[in-house]
């Protein structure tokens, strides 16, 4: 069953390529518009980075949520997957699965390039990469609990964008962290199990809070 | 129905809540000593101090009613939950407000990115997006759903948020500007503080009656003015 919803909405996103390609490219814009808004000096972008890329990953994976119900709400599937004898857990984790592949794994793959932007150096953009690969999946989990509560109402774009944002702040603050323990040479191992212990956390919590908000929402 | 007992129970806590203001507003202005390193502009603690209580336990207040209601089905406790939710918010405006104030004459500045300051705008944020969610919302009974798993969901959170704020403020810059360490605190200072405490509960019971009885009226409006015209 979860492979099943996993390929399903993968090959679905695949049909529809240019919505991942417009969120990486978002998140390219919005890590870019910084040193623009911000002045050239290397030593003031390399000390905020971390952030910034933090910062445009929470944003751009905003982009995408609204997607993650309101089109198999809108033909029904939902219904339909509300209805089968497989636990609703079980759906909620595959469609979130399928939603981190699709939306997230594309800018981590993109990072360590933007992160050169601001002159990182490899053993810098290694965690920034692994700190991304860690904490993406939380953005993913704890949307989907933001979407699966704003669907189909009216404004839910920015509606989610204030319920959940609030709820990644502790992925933003391990993770940036990490990061700038790096730069500033000291260890990011306690930050990245701290985001570690986080995403299990939302693991555990999230699918099973997604499924009661999906089934207030439809019914 | 609650609604006309709401009523009859609005006055006992109004009026007190009145008076344990004047109280507290006399003794935190009158009798407490002024404070020899912050002179008298500590004296904004006798409402900073209660408001940030009071928005931090309403939201796990506010949250528990949530979380019965949609357990239950009880519709009272997830009307009570939205009532609660507009004076904590309100509460916390205040905390923010007067701590920015406060932190002016004593800091020499209104912002810092202290731990505590930014955990409580964290929770301002946590209160919008539950009111706004509901705000949004129109069938009550999903709306109340709604809320209720979100407040849970940020209760959940909110240790974690807290330590992740903390952990985050020292790991970047070291405390460098704390609270002024009095070891005790002087008892009519306290004094003072504990009225204001008192009053502001006394408030917020009659506040979120008031609100209660508007929202039963606006979502049962047959019922209860039935209920009104028994009483």
């Amino acid at each position: 069953m979860l492979r099943w919803i996993v390929w399903r909405d993968l090959t679905l996103a695949w049909r529809r390529r240019a919505d991942i390609l417009s969120t990486v490219f978002f998140f390219i814009i919005v890590v870019s518009l910084f040193p623009l808004g911000i002045g050239p000096e290397t030593q003031l972008l390399r000390s905020i980075a971390p952030g910034i890329i933090w910062v445009a990953a929470l944003l751009a994976s905003m982009l995408s949520l609204n997607r993650l119900f309101a089109n198999d709400h809108q033909d029904g599937t939902l219904e339909q997957l509300l209805l089968t004898p497989q636990p609703l857990f079980l759906v909620v984790l595959g469609k979130v699965l399928a939603h981190w592949i699709v939306s997230e794994v594309p800018l981590v793959l993109v990072a360590p390039l933007v992160g050169l932007q601001f002159d990182l150096e490899t053993e810098t953009l290694r965690i920034l990469l692994i700190s991304l690969l860690v904490g993406t999946p939380v953005l993913s989990l704890i949307g989907s609990v933001g979407a699966a509560l704003t669907l189909g109402l009216r404004g839910g774009g920015v509606l989610i964008s204030l319920l959940v944002l609030p709820l990644y702040i502790p992925a933003l603050i391990f993770g940036s962290g990490a990061v700038e323990a790096s730069i500033m040479g000291t260890a990011p191992a306690p930050h990245l199990s701290l985001l570690g212990a986080f995403a299990i956390v939302s693991l555990i919590f999230s699918p099973w809070a997604t499924a009661a908000a999906l089934r207030i929402s439809v019914e | 129905m609650f609604y006309p007992v709401a009523g009859k129970m609005i006055p006992w806590f109004a009026i007190p809540a009145a008076i344990l203001f004047a109280a507290g507003m006399y003794v935190g202005f009158f009798i407490a000593p002024t404070d020899f390193q912050q002179g008298d502009a500590y004296r904004i603690i006798f409402i900073h101090v209660p408001a940030a209580w009071m928005g931090m336990f309403l939201y796990v207040l506010m949250a528990i009613y949530a979380g019965v209601g949609w357990a239950f089905n009880a519709r009272l406790a997830s009307m009570m939950a939205s009532a609660l939710a507009v004076t904590g918010a309100m509460f916390t405006l205040v905390s923010l407000v007067t701590g920015a104030l406060w932190g002016k004459p004593t800091w020499g500045t209104y912002w810092v990115w202290d731990a505590r300051m930014t955990s409580t705008l964290i929770l301002m944020f946590l209160y919008i997006g539950f009111i706004s969610l509901q705000a949004s919302i129109d069938d009550t009974r999903r709306a109340d759903r709604a809320g209720a798993i979100l407040a849970l969901v940020g209760v959940i959170n909110v240790p974690i948020i807290y330590f992740s704020v903390q952990w985050w403020n020292t790991l970047h810059q070291g405390a460098t500007i704390r609270l002024i360490g009095k070891p005790t605190i002087a008892a009519p200072m306290l004094t003072a503080m504990l009225i204001m405490l008192a009053a502001c509960w006394f408030y917020s019971v009659a506040v979120v009656l008031i609100r209660l009885r508007c929202i039963i009226l606006e979502r049962e409006q047959n019922a209860a003015r039935f209920a009104e015209v028994n009483a």
